[in-house]
């Protein structure tokens, strides 16, 4: 009998938004490509570019691309590149979200008109913009993943804008489920648990909302790389072919959970 | 030097990948080490991590030398 082959041998995919090795994204790329895939990155600026570039080679790509998703002509170029270069693509994780760190704490109701409008342009937008792009490019059926959290169904302490237009996003992944099913195109959220990466450095009192889903969790843990890389592995995979439009939680099973647990210790300050 | 320097100085040496001889007391991490603000996120977040500590935003802010960072860190582990 010969060995069957990896999971996801065969397969090309972009990933967009490694920041460094705590990223969520960069736990996905490590766990499909440990099932044998093929991937390209894009970072945005400088400061990100020396961070992944290092990251990308660890994982054998050097096709590590810039994209500022707020630009047009640049994510339309970023796809040209990866048409020039593979001529399709398979599947795409979209790990891109932006709001003012000053917003991130405080009231959701002080919310200034620019810093709504441009968290949802970077965090909720862009997976609409790239979605259309990368759809192009997958001629024989693909997937797409990005990430979500439980402040978008739930209000979360400093979460704010955030939160909504993580709602948008979730909203978006259904609609775009629709439009590009009949491609054979499955558009899925993941909806993570909090983890210490450097975006959520910027939400006020971080540490608290991670000690409290510790705590309460049904597994009474916070969610690890490994964990988000496995789910997101099967998300981009044929393993969940007949999932689409689904936001699904990687999060200990917090999300079920109605109130603090009995057993969970007084952690009013941390 | 005492073990919390000599730890600082090794997390700092690693991440920035800067010679150890730069490492000083009064090394500034963004004007003498060549951090960009993201590097000053992420060895806050190892400092934590290897030491057991908790380093709020605002004193965060505050960590600007090799020395600031000692300091911060003896402090609260007393």
């Amino acid at each position: 009998m010969t060995e069957p082959s990896p999971i996801m041998s065969g397969k090309r995919g972009l990933i967009m938004g490694v920041a460094n090795d705590r990223s969520i994204a960069w736990g996905i790329a490590k766990a499909v490509a440990a099932q044998g895939a093929e991937l390209a990155f894009t970072f945005q600026g400088e400061a990100l570019q020396k961070r992944v570039e290092p990251l990308a080679a660890q994982l054998g790509s050097n096709l590590v691309l810039p994209c500022d998703v707020t630009d047009d002509a640049s994510v339309t170029k970023t796809f040209e590149t990866i048409r020039e270069k593979w001529g399709k693509l398979d599947f795409l994780v979209h790990a891109i979200a932006y709001s003012d760190k000053e917003e991130l704490k405080g009231k959701y109701v002080n919310t200034s008109r620019d810093n709504f409008l441009k968290t949802l342009d970077i965090s909720c937008y862009s997976f609409t913009r790239i979605a259309k792009e990368a759809a192009e490019l997958m001629t024989d059926g693909g997937s797409l993943v990005t990430l979500s959290y439980y402040g978008a169904e739930r209000v979360m302490p400093h979460y704010n804008v955030m939160g909504v237009a993580k709602a948008a996003l979730e909203a978006s992944i259904r609609y775009l489920a629709a439009d590009l099913g009949g491609d054979n195109i499955r558009v899925n959220g993941l909806s993570a648990g909090p983890m210490k990466t450097l975006a959520a450095s910027g939400i006020g009192d971080f540490r608290y909302i991670l000690k409290w889903n510790q705590y309460n969790s049904p597994l009474r843990r916070n969610v690890t790389l490994e964990d988000v890389g496995g789910a997101g592995m099967y998300l981009l995979s044929d393993l969940s072919g007949g999932v689409t439009g689904e936001v699904h939680h990687v999060d200990c099973g917090y999300n079920i959970v109605g109130m603090k647990a009995v057993d969970a210790p007084d952690i009013s300050t941390v | 030097m005492s073990d919390v320097a000599a730890s600082v100085k090794k997390i700092v040496v690693e991440h920035l990948g800067v010679d150890e001889a730069k490492v000083v007391d009064s090394a500034s991490f963004i004007d003498d080490l060549g951090a960009d603000s993201l590097d000053t996120v992420e060895l806050v977040m190892a400092f934590e991590e290897e030491f057991g500590v908790e380093i709020p935003d605002d004193a965060a802010e505050k960590i600007l030398t090799v020395k600031d960072a000692i300091s911060f860190i003896e402090e609260s582990s007393k």
